[in-house]
């Protein structure tokens, strides 16, 4: 192995890393150097074997082949526990909490060493507060938000002061001011001299914050650059292989009326939710209206009060195509051509241990996919067939287990097959959160395609360019309230990012066109 | 930390990236197996040999028509009982209370053969069982109510209701449905010939119950696979939070559960009561219902399992009566092939998720210096 002949050995070495499972080589002879304080992003589609690769180094898989150097030292990573006494934290996308625990009792759980629950208290209050990352260190986690799980993970591991930090899609749930914060946050540990793995898709980030980037495509390296010199159209042909094309949202006059919420409150089942205050909101036939917001904000009640799946008692307070629905059930508000993509894909959105034409018939009886009480199995796997052909899943056949998909590849799947039910008004919750790039365009273009064919469309997302991206007119949730829906154009990111604190009053300059427009 | 990381044990359980499809399969005669090797080693440690004792427990019940015909009759309650749990349990909804809905199916449908037997004519038969199948019900739609209306435990519920069905039965029995003519035993008067199911064959005691039994489990396995019915409960016992996604409602699922489940087991408690029994006596069961939560499990919740494994406990019931009698073993060895049977089968379940991995202990990590 030839190694660079520098008088401070790089923090981290890979050298020639494989990494195979049944059939599929995750990794494929992987160099990787990471040099003290230094910022490196490490980008790639969903299946090019980053995680695997992060999972090797945090001692969660052992590499087949291969070599780890830690500060010019071989080392075999056995165990996460070993990991961090070297002293490497991870970050992880699907975050391991324990949901019966309290915050701080989840931290306690992965430090290697104890602290008095006083003590540790007190450390993550500091943490926190440092790093603008507010937690509440004696909250239970099990109504917590993916925004605010994540938040915890992330004190977690700066509790433990690693040498390298390991950050899988880090901002995908912040708002823009808890993004400038993180990477403020994230811009001093590199000046302390920490490294940081930074694992993205979003180009314009890295290409804002890291030094140095590794493109992972199909498990191999297919390039490395400074970000900074490149467009985010050359990172992502190094990713993807091929040109992608943009989204296109042509202006488009709205329909008729679709859904209308009036005035709509319901208080939480959750200790730690948010309850809904006097909602009001139209979405128009042809319309795709976003919501952005922090998660927790009253996200999850206004999802289950438009899908039914909890009712109100207000007579209505929400209509579906003139009709009030306030207390129809989920199933009920299906046959009035609602369709829904929740934020949880696997366990909501698909049942897990069942296959993809199974799943199919979850929601498919409008379909067809269920007659006289009986399930037409050959309908519902000509149905997933088409989905998967037309979606462009990537799994083994249509009685693949749900839970044998990638996430990207699940939602894929799950839009399809709402979609392909033909809504009247689509629900959409976080349409491409830890998707990849490719099948992000796919899933927003078809919500656009969805619109010009004359589907009102409600997108509820945390993930603020999306909105800017594909809405036509654009509303926060903060707090439980609603702010009004203002048309896109003319919107500036940074009033949204106010209006997310619960300042609706900091108006826009686009405020007043909002009333006009609706 | 994980206890592992300090102390030095040299196997460790790792998550299987996907579960083993050949451990679905095979746990279950797995746990057969050690529960076999078990048992003979118990019989060793009481000095009986082991290859006799073998014979005695498992052969010989089943070497003669009649052995065989008992097999199948011991076979039939289990059976009807487990097929309703499994697809219960399925729906994640948890009776364990198959005992006193059969027990309440034996007083219904008994107390319909003991007083309108004679006025049916040829209508009793059908008429009892019916009346077993709705008593069973009746019975299992307290839990049912108090679950869906207010939140309760099936699970606890469903458990002291064995206990109110058995004194139920015990007091009609000690008092007011107690045979004039029966010399003060605590029996009712035994039920009038045309209401009796009669043997399927000679020499044997097994009835139409074992008939109706297997029907019920083809049907069983075509609700759970081609009935929308049977879908939404599938989905509300995988993912309760998809099943609220797609409007599938819980309340139903869990009445449609526990009607299926105490009707199947109310149908048990009557086919013994105007099969075998003839009459009602203050325990019309040997623990069939508690039993069937063991055959449900064995037989994977799976209808074709569910008669297999009910064959299985069947034998062991049969085994524990011969060797009470040949080898004077305490009754009690039966309750230990079954518990000894669903131990092995809860350890053989880990295997299918898990699998068990030698671990060399790591060279000492180089210490970390910033």
């Amino acid at each position: 192995m030839n190694r660079l002949s520098s008088p401070t050995p790089p923090r981290l070495a890979l050298h020639g890393i494989s990494k195979r499972y049944a059939g599929v080589v995750a990794n494929d002879r992987i160099d990787l150097q990471v040099a003290a304080g230094e910022i490196h992003a490490l980008l790639g589609e969903n299946g090019a074997g980053k995680s695997t690769l992060m999972k090797i180094v945090y001692g969660v898989t052992h590499p087949d082949e291969g070599s780890i150097e830690w500060q010019g030292m071989p080392v075999v990573i056995r165990s996460p526990a070993q990991a961090r006494r070297l002293g490497i934290g991870m970050v992880f996308q699907h975050f391991s909490i324990f949901e019966t625990l309290t915050v701080a009792e989840n931290i306690a759980l992965a430090l290697n060493d104890r602290l008095p629950a006083a003590a540790l208290a007190a450390r993550i209050d500091e943490v926190s507060q440092r790093y603008g990352l507010p937690v509440d260190p004696q909250r239970l986690t099990h109504g917590m938000s993916v925004g605010e799980r994540q938040r915890v993970e992330i004190v977690r591991c700066l509790l433990q002061s690693p040498r390298l930090l390991i950050m899988d899609e880090p901002t995908s749930v912040l708002t823009p001011q808890a993004v400038r914060t993180l990477f403020d946050t994230l811009r001093r540990l590199a000046g302390e001299g920490v490294s940081i793995l930074y694992i993205s898709h979003k180009l314009d980030e890295i290409r804002e914050l890291c030094d140095v980037a590794t493109i992972l495509r199909n498990g191999r390296v297919s390039g490395t650059a400074i970000p900074r010199e490149q467009s985010n159209t050359s990172l992502a042909r190094m990713m993807v292989g091929t040109e992608l094309k943009e989204c296109r949202l042509e202006p488009r006059q709205p329909g008729p009326i679709r859904l209308e919420l009036t005035n709509l409150s319901l208080g939480t089942e959750d200790p730690f939710g948010t309850g809904l205050r006097q909602i009001n909101l139209r979405v128009h036939a042809g319309q795709i209206v976003g919501i952005a917001g922090v998660s927790g904000n009253g996200q999850k009640e206004l999802l289950a009060a438009i899908s039914g799946e909890r009712l109100c008692e207000q007579r209505g307070a929400v209509r579906l195509c003139g009709q009030d629905v306030a207390r129809l059930n989920p199933a009920q508000r299906r046959h009035l051509g609602l369709r829904f993509v929740p934020e949880e894909r696997l366990g909501r959105g698909a049942v897990p241990g069942m296959s993809l034409s199974d799943n199919c018939v979850l929601t498919g009886a409008t379909a067809g996919l269920v007659r006289h009480g009986l399930v037409r199995s050959g309908a519902a796997r000509a149905f997933a067939r088409a989905t998967i052909a037309e979606f462009a899943v990537k799994c083994d056949g249509e009685l693949a287990p749900a839970d044998s998909l990638s996430g990207g590849n699940l939602q894929k799947f799950i839009v399809g097959r709402e979609i392909r039910l033909v809504p009247t008004v689509m629900l959409v919750a976080q349409p491409t959160w830890g998707v990849d790039v490719g099948a992000s365009l796919l899933i927003r273009q078809a919500l656009i395609d969805l619109r010009d064919a004359g589907a009102a469309v409600l997108v509820i997302s945390e993930d603020l360019d999306e909105l800017f991206a594909i809405c036509d007119c654009l509303a926060v949730l903060a707090g439980g309230r609603l702010s009004d829906a203002v048309p896109r154009a003319g919107l500036a990111l940074e009033t949204v990012g106010v209006w997310m604190t619960g300042d609706f009053q900091a108006a826009g300059p686009a405020a007043g066109v909002a009333h006009a427009a609706v | 930390m994980p206890l592992f990381d300090y102390i030095p044990w040299p196997l460790r359980l790792e998550r299987r990236q996907k579960p083993s499809a050949a451990m679905r399969i095979w746990s279950s005669p797995l746990a057969a197996l050690a529960m076999l090797a078990t048992g003979l080693l118990v019989f060793g440690a009481l000095g009986k040999d082991p290859v006799a004792a073998f014979r005695v427990f498992f052969i010989e019940p089943v070497s003669s028509v009649y052995g065989i015909g008992e097999l199948l009759l011991k076979a039939t309650p289990l059976m009807l009982c487990a097929l309703g749990l499994a697809l219960c349990y399925r729906a994640n909804v948890w009776n364990i209370g198959a005992e006193g809905q059969l027990t309440l199916g034996a007083i219904t449908g008994g107390g319909v053969g003991l007083f309108y037997g004679a006025a049916l004519g040829h209508w009793v038969q059908p008429a009892i069982l019916a009346a077993g199948v709705l008593g069973g019900m009746a019975w299992a739609a307290i839990p049912a109510f108090l679950r869906s209306r207010f939140r309760t435990s099936e699970i606890f519920v469903s458990l002291m209701l064995v206990y109110i069905a058995q004194l139920l039965l015990s007091y009609l029995v000690h008092g007011p449905w107690r045979d004039p003519a029966g010399q003060n035993f605590p029996q009712s008067q035994p039920l009038p010939d045309n209401a009796l199911l009669a043997p399927l064959l000679d020499g044997t005691r097994v009835n139409v119950g074992f008939i109706i039994a297997l029907l019920l489990a083809g049907l069983s396995w075509w609700f759970g696979t081609a009935t929308a019915a049977g879908f939404r409960m599938r989905v509300g016992g995988l993912a309760p939070a998809a099943a609220a996604y797609a409007g599938i409602s819980e309340r139903r699922n869990i009445w449609l559960a526990l009607m299926i489940s105490g009707g199947t087991a109310g149908l048990a408690g009557i086919c013994e009561v105007a099969g075998p029994i003839g009459m009602l006596q203050p325990v019309v069961s040997p623990g069939y219902g508690f039993a069937a939560i063991i055959v449900a499990f064995v037989g994977r919740l799976h209808p074709l399992g569910v008669v297999l494994a009910s064959l299985l406990m069947s034998a062991l019931y049969l085994g524990g009566e011969s060797a009470q009698m040949e080898l004077q073993l305490p009754a009690s060895v039966s309750g230990l092939f079954q518990g000894a049977l669903l131990f092995y089968l809860l350890a053989a379940e880990l295997f299918i998720g898990f699998r068990l991995r030698r671990v060399r202990r790591a060279p000492a990590a180089p210490p970390a210096s910033a």
